[in-house]
């Protein structure tokens, strides 16, 4: 295991332009005043719909990279390019395979019984690990709840989860 | 350490562990959702901007077609030139619409008197509510009234809130009747109580324009210092001609849509331009510019300018002039060139179709028209400065600076303005000086944006309320409404990309010298930004649009996958379809001017004629004559062709559809 050894990785021509372009187009679908910047809040989509996978810590710790003096609520594309652009060559936050987040939902499913009550789920969603915001939570009860029953049959759910 | 802690511990930190995991997944799952709704809406927002301008384009060429195909003495008829509205003016009033036109009894709708009373008022509500339509007769007297009221007013009106508690300010509806009916159950509908104002674009796109106009104007009758209404670039009867008004009225009102039409010509000029309240809160359409001027804007004649679309004559002569000079710049398919619309006006100043003396209103001076211009088309932006409107092609982009000067000039606090589609019905900027109000919910698509209106109370404090009318009771997932939004918007997309096929091919083949069909992902991207002209994300969007090789190049002709233009006939050539296919709604248009009798029949001569003078407008040269084409359009052989018909079958079909249909 190599740590504290500086690798030169050698991309070819053209591969740092190409991601940067791509950085720049998913900036630019949030940017609406079309002045360069996008609210902080955005930044987390931005990140995410560039195929990353962080969690909101690691999200935090990016933001932190980026904007070094007091936070006034918006990044500036000149800011966020480079952290960005490093973040995709070095392959950071990548995504985990769909048979860890089955063990996931097994983890959660004390009894084995291939679902999660909603009262179970509401109450890991919102109290543990990263909590969900009510809003987050009532969607995901939306489109994850079997309506009958009121559980969440995570098979399934993963398959849905996955498709998109 | 006790041991059962231990396993405690592990448990629950194997549950904090899978929770993150599962809220990160869901997460990301969120983020591409909110990635697909975003690039969607651009999408329509950029086709919609981009054929705004293509009509400014046009906007000569119909002007001219209209010039040329109505005699100046008929009044009977829909467009002349602006002198003839002076005599319907003079010679129509309420009580000749009650001699001329007849009102069965077998109508059952509302009967108006005049003048109005709330019941009236009600009485048209609940008619269209159960989509009855109010009688012709009854809408020329409305409008006849509604333009003396109009005519007394100041071209900015002055409004306090000492007179009301609140005063509630809409945005654009764009002929969403339920919209403004969802407002009026929320809100209460206007009274001495209940101050509105409307800030234009009543009309075009949905489907009750005519309604709406109905109701506000109703209303306006009956308090008219209760309701207010501001002019919109959309109160405009060029555009009218393309985004679907005029089509309405003429569908509802065979007989009468022409002196209609005529009148509301003249009411949308005499509709005032701003409103001010408590000489605080500026509210207009548009924007406004680094030279706005509100005090000649209250003093101009506001109903010299019936169009915004046909800057005044010194202006275009002028333009004439220098595109003369001046060769084009951006690619043929955007019209470059006056010249054959200069020639055009000569041609029509032989025909004499303009009438000489008094009957000619004066033409706005070209400070006039900017003014106005700038007001009913212009957005805000966050770069500070003042800069063209590109996207929209008229007005300016507008930024803090210029928003600080003006209210600085005009010890101003706050500016609403509509004009711009926002997903959340609203939006603030400028530092919370600028307010963006818009109206119509569901917007491009079911599920589109919300709509919303403001309360704006004595202490000039606004407060939002959102609303989005549905078709359906259950509540759709979000994931299901992007879905939707997303397919139609894409097929938008697809369907301009089937209609710039050869230039798209063309532009292509110069990344690939080779021949090989594919290019990569780069070139791909930027042959397609500048053919289509479409600012969108296409590396984002290129895994709906096209396949990849398995050396992770663009396959080129999978972009055309699974579009064709339905053609009536084989041989021709693709380059001819595409252009029909591009121009079906404009071409429609000028047919319909020219087909006075309302017949659908169009003579092969008026057709060829027509199409050689839209086309060489366009810059667009055809190596194939259309002859041959519309020769076996003629079924009868009779020398006239069913232009509906000609024209419904170059659009584009997308083949994966008609095989799931089927």
């Amino acid at each position: 295991m190599e740590n504290n050894h500086s690798t030169v990785v050698v991309f070819p021509d053209g591969a740092v332009a190409e991601i940067e372009k791509k950085i720049i187009e998913a900036f630019e679908v949030f940017d609406q005043g079309g002045d360069k910047t996008v609210s902080i809040r955005d930044i987390g989509s931005i990140v995410r719909s560039l195929g990353c996978f962080p969690t909101e810590a690691e999200l935090h710790e990016l933001l932190a990279n980026i904007e070094k003096e007091e936070p006034t609520g918006y990044i500036h594309l000149e800011k966020f390019l480079p952290v960005m652009t490093k973040v995709l060559l070095d392959r950071s936050y990548r995504p985990i395979p769909e048979d860890v987040l089955l063990h996931a939902f097994e983890a959660l499913d004390e009894n084995k019984c291939g679902y999660i009550t909603k009262e179970e789920l509401v109450k890991y969603m919102t109290g543990e690990g990263e909590p969900f915001t009510e809003e987050e939570m009532e969607d995901m009860l939306s489109t994850a709840l079997d309506p009958e029953t009121n559980t969440l049959h995570y098979r399934d759910y993963i398959l849905k989860l996955i498709v998109e | 350490m006790g041991c059962r802690s231990s396993v405690a511990d592990r448990r629950s930190e194997k549950v904090i562990r899978a929770a993150i995991l599962i809220q990160n997944w869901y997460r990301l799952t969120m983020a591409r959702l909110e990635m697909r709704r975003r690039y969607s809406l651009s999408i329509f927002q950029s086709i919609e901007y981009a054929d705004e301008q293509d009509q400014l384009q046009l906007s000569d060429f119909f002007t001219f077609m209209l010039e040329r195909c109505t005699p100046p003495d008929s009044v009977s008829h829909t467009f002349t030139s602006p002198g003839v509205s002076q005599v319907v003016d003079e010679g129509f009033n309420i009580q000749e619409f009650e001699n001329k036109i007849c009102v069965p009894d077998s109508y059952y709708g509302p009967r108006l008197s005049f003048p109005l009373t709330v019941e009236h008022a009600n009485a048209l509500l609940h008619a269209f509510r159960n989509e009855q339509l109010l009688h012709a007769r009854y809408v020329l007297q409305l409008l006849c009234e509604t333009k003396k009221v109009l005519k007394e007013m100041p071209n900015i009106t002055h409004l306090s809130t000492s007179y009301s508690k609140e005063i509630t300010v809409c945005g654009d509806l764009h002929g969403n009747l339920d919209d403004l009916l969802l407002i009026f159950y929320k809100n209460g509908l206007p009274s001495e109580q209940n101050c509105y104002v409307f800030n234009g674009d009543f009309v075009d796109r949905g489907k009750n324009s005519m309604e709406i106009i109905i109701i506000l104007f109703a209303f306006l009758l009956i308090y008219p210092n209760y309701l207010h209404l501001n002019r919109g670039n959309h109160e405009d009867y060029i555009l009218n001609l393309r985004y679907g008004f005029t089509k309405e009225v003429s569908k509802k009102y065979k007989d009468h849509g022409n002196q209609i039409l005529c009148l509301l010509r003249d009411v949308f000029s005499w509709l005032p331009l701003a409103t001010i309240i408590d000489s605080k809160v500026l509210i207009l359409h548009g924007g406004i510019s680094d030279t706005t001027d509100l005090d000649f804007l209250n003093a101009l004649e506001r109903s010299k300018l019936k169009s915004l679309m046909r800057p005044p004559k010194s202006l275009r002569d002028r333009q004439d002039q220098v595109k003369e000079r001046i060769p084009p710049t951006r690619s043929t398919k955007h019209m470059a060139t006056r010249n054959v619309a200069g020639k055009a006006r000569r041609l029509s100043s032989s025909g004499s179709a303009e009438p000489s003396g008094s009957n000619v209103p004066p033409e706005p001076t070209p400070k006039e028209w900017k003014q106005i211009l700038d007001i009913l088309w212009s957005d805000p932006r966050s770069q500070n400065g003042c800069t063209p409107n590109k996207a929209r092609g008229g007005g300016c982009y507008f930024g803090p600076d210029v928003t600080a000067e003006l209210f600085r000039r005009y010890n101003l606090k706050l500016l609403i303005r509509s004009h711009e589609f926002k997903p959340e019905g609203y939006e603030i900027s400028h530092n919370g000086k600028v307010i963006t109000i818009f109206s119509a919910s569901n917007y491009y698509e079911e599920g589109s944006n919300r709509g919303a209106y403001i309360k704006l109370n004595p202490e000039l404090i606004p407060r939002f309320v959102q609303y989005q009318v549905s078709k359906y009771t259950l509540r759709h997932s979000l994931r299901d409404r992007v879905g939707s939004i997303e397919s139609t918007a894409l097929k938008f997309l697809r369907e301009k990309i089937c209609a710039h096929r050869s230039e798209l091919t063309s532009a292509f083949a110069q990344y690939d010298p080779e021949g090989s069909g594919r290019i990569s992902v780069n070139d791909w991207a930027a042959a397609m930004e500048s053919v289509l002209q479409l600012n969108l994300p296409w590396r984002i969007l290129r895994s709906q649009l096209a396949l990849l090789s398995p050396d992770g190049k663009v396959d080129c002709i999978s972009c055309f996958g699974d579009l064709e233009i339905a053609q009536p006939v084989k041989e021709v050539q693709p380059a001819l379809a595409e252009t029909l296919c591009r121009y079906r709604k404009d071409l429609e248009i000028i047919f319909n001017i020219i087909d006075k009798d309302q017949s659908g029949l169009i003579s092969l001569e008026e057709f060829g004629q027509t199409w050689k003078l839209f086309t060489s407008h366009l810059g667009i040269v055809h190596s194939e004559s259309l002859d041959k084409l519309v020769l076996s359009m003629d079924y009868n052989k009779d020398g006239y062709i069913d232009f509906n018909e000609f024209l419904e079958a170059f659009h584009v079909v997308h083949r994966l559809q008609k095989k799931a249909d089927s």
